[in-house]
């Protein structure tokens, strides 16, 4: 949507946090929870970028990025605040936990579990964009919303609609990841790096780039981290500043016009 | 002389209120005595908060890492002091400088080719690396806790450091940031400030008249990364000693924070927003430290949102409506 938000991460906890409440306290299974953090982070989100998202569209990147980070600190002390500092563990259903047999190899199912769901969300977005009709207006409105307006497209809705279902994925990266990387209050500062990084490699409005950005970057970093242990997170800086200096407008981004 | 030539002809002449901050800074030495260790950590980040502004309010180029110079300045002058035994203060803030904006020039050289959301990955980038590098090399950076207890020479002979009341240190900062204050004031309403302005206003209409867009971006770059390494050398003489925070993304934003929140772009935005922040937190967050956070979140986006050229953009927009109402 060109917008730059650094507040996603904030999203992702908000849903990782839904899922893990409305587990522990109101015992809702896991693939209920899931849905429910989807739901409350979406609906959340449609009524934030109505109210005040809105009014940054046309703003500077400078804005945008310090009206995020704002939002990153109430977020983040607002949790703080009304749940507590400490980290939430997610408790899995029994049939994810454990190993499952591939016939070659046996691995963690949950693991499976995530990259198979990964993938399949993944599939569906790609589908979304690039060969529906709402996926059309979308990427007309981003790359000329004046002539997608005069042309008939609602453009606020779209964007609102946009916003909120990219958010509420967002949450249920945050719900899904919560076993792997953990989730405390300042879960979205940590990894807001991170997000940022395979943002920009993978080159904004497209999601195969992300999704290629995500792969590439997840499995450098490991393997790196494995090879080169006393590396640390060197590489994956180098690697994102070559990649930029290289393609600026990230991997897979088309160029500004 | 029309009015608009006449303004022009003498905005860079010193107005009577400009001697205004330094009375406040002298006064303050003698009014709190015990308070002189937190008013030094005011003044050093005042100065980077000054060096920031140049590049963002008058180049127009936003940057997440600003911290990488401060921290090469500060690892600078800790590492002089404790392998090579330089500890000679004035000496010290020169070879920051130096080291700062030799880096600052040869990663502007690279970096400022992009804009936007890449040009601040890319800054993000080369900061993290600094901190690693910082973190890896624990011989000589002393690592994740890097070099506690350093000692350096009395300033000019004459006046040792205290680590207890900060008098010759916070009386020092002043002087020292007095110093880039007036070289940053000339810079910015030179021939050399205006094309930056130009720059941030209209890049393809600079082009068109022939400017060297791209040199004069490196060279600001530069020029405020050294200011940068001067202020985490002062901060490193004045502590006595360097750890990994100085090159972080918590100090990198918290100083664009405080900056937008004094107002950019405006010189005296650095010291209102300097002032004003670290005031702020040092009051709230003892008492309420979580709270303290969401105060500063809902004071960005509301500043994000309705001030966008902070308080001192607020407090013209004020005295601009009284003069027009009086006129």
């Amino acid at each position: 949507m060109g917008f730059v938000n650094l507040a996603h991460g904030a999203f992702a906890m908000l849903g990782g946090y839904a899922i893990v409440l409305a587990m522990q306290h109101w015992g809702w299974p896991f693939p209920a929870a899931l849905a429910l953090g989807f739901a409350a982070v979406a609906v959340f989100s449609a009524v934030i970028e109505r109210l005040l998202y809105a009014r940054l569209y046309r703003a500077s990147e400078l804005d945008q990025v310090l009206f995020t980070i704002g939002l990153v600190f109430v977020i983040v002390s607002s949790v703080t605040l009304a749940v507590g500092p400490e980290t939430q563990t997610v408790v899995l259903p029994e049939w994810l936990r454990g190993q499952t047999d591939l016939g070659f190899i046996r691995y963690r199912t949950y693991s499976l579990a995530v990259i198979a769901f990964g993938t399949l969300i993944m599939a569906m977005l790609w589908l979304g964009f690039e060969r529906t009709r709402l996926g059309a207006k979308i990427r007309a409105a981003v790359d000329n919303r004046r002539m997608a307006e005069s042309l008939g497209v609602d453009v606020r809705r779209l964007f609102t609609l946009t916003f909120a279902l990219g958010s509420g994925l967002a949450a249920v990266g945050g719900g899904l990841g919560a076993e792997i990387l953990g989730l405390d209050p300042q879960y979205p500062l940590r990894y807001l790096a991170y997000f940022l990084i395979v943002v920009a490699v993978g080159g904004l409005g497209r999601v195969t780039g992300v999704f290629f950005a995500a792969a590439l970057i997840g499995v450098l970093d490991f393997v790196l981290k494995i090879e080169f242990p006393q590396g640390g997170t060197m590489f994956i800086y180098a690697l994102t500043l070559v990649l930029l200096l290289w393609r600026p407008q990230g991997l897979f981004g088309r160029r500004a016009a | 002389m029309s009015p608009a030539a006449q303004a022009f002809a003498s905005r860079h002449r010193v107005k009577w209120w400009e001697a205004l901050p330094w009375i406040a800074g002298i006064a303050a030495f003698f009014a709190f005595p015990n308070y002189l260790s937190f008013g030094t950590q005011v003044l050093v980040t005042i100065l980077f908060a000054l060096s920031l502004d140049l590049v963002m309010g008058y180049a127009g180029i936003i940057t997440l890492g600003h911290a990488a110079f401060f921290g090469a300045g500060a690892y600078t002058v800790a590492m002089a002091a404790a392998h090579l035994g330089w500890t000679e203060p004035l000496s010290g803030l020169a070879a920051a400088a130096l080291v700062a904006g030799a880096i600052g020039l040869a990663s502007g050289y690279v970096l400022l080719r992009t804009q936007g959301l890449t040009l601040l990955m890319l800054t993000l980038c080369t900061m993290a690396l600094l901190e690693e590098g910082a973190n890896m090399g624990a011989r000589y950076t002393g690592g994740f806790d890097g070099i506690p207890g350093l000692q350096f020479a009395p300033l000019l002979g004459a006046f040792p450091f205290d680590l207890l009341f900060f008098r010759s240190q916070y009386l020092y900062a002043l002087a020292v940031l007095f110093a880039c204050f007036v070289l940053v004031r000339l810079l910015v309403y030179s021939p050399f400030g205006q094309s930056l302005t130009g720059i941030r206003e209209n890049v393809l209409r600079m082009h068109a008249v022939g400017a060297p867009v791209r040199a004069r971006l490196v060279i600001a770059y530069g020029i405020s990364a050294a200011l940068a390494g001067v202020a985490g050398a002062l901060f490193t003489q004045a502590t006595a000693y360097v750890n990994i925070t100085t090159l972080g993304l918590d100090r990198a934003a918290g100083v664009l924070i405080l900056l937008i929140l004094g107002g950019h772009g405006r010189l005296y935005g650095a010291f209102v927003g300097a002032i004003a922040y670290m005031v702020l937190e040092h009051v709230l967050a003892k008492a309420y430290p979580t709270a303290w956070q969401l105060g500063i979140g809902l004071t960005l986006m509301a500043v994000a949102l309705y001030a966008r050229n902070g308080i001192l953009g607020l407090a013209e927009a004020v005295s601009r409506r009284f003069s027009s109402r009086r006129a």
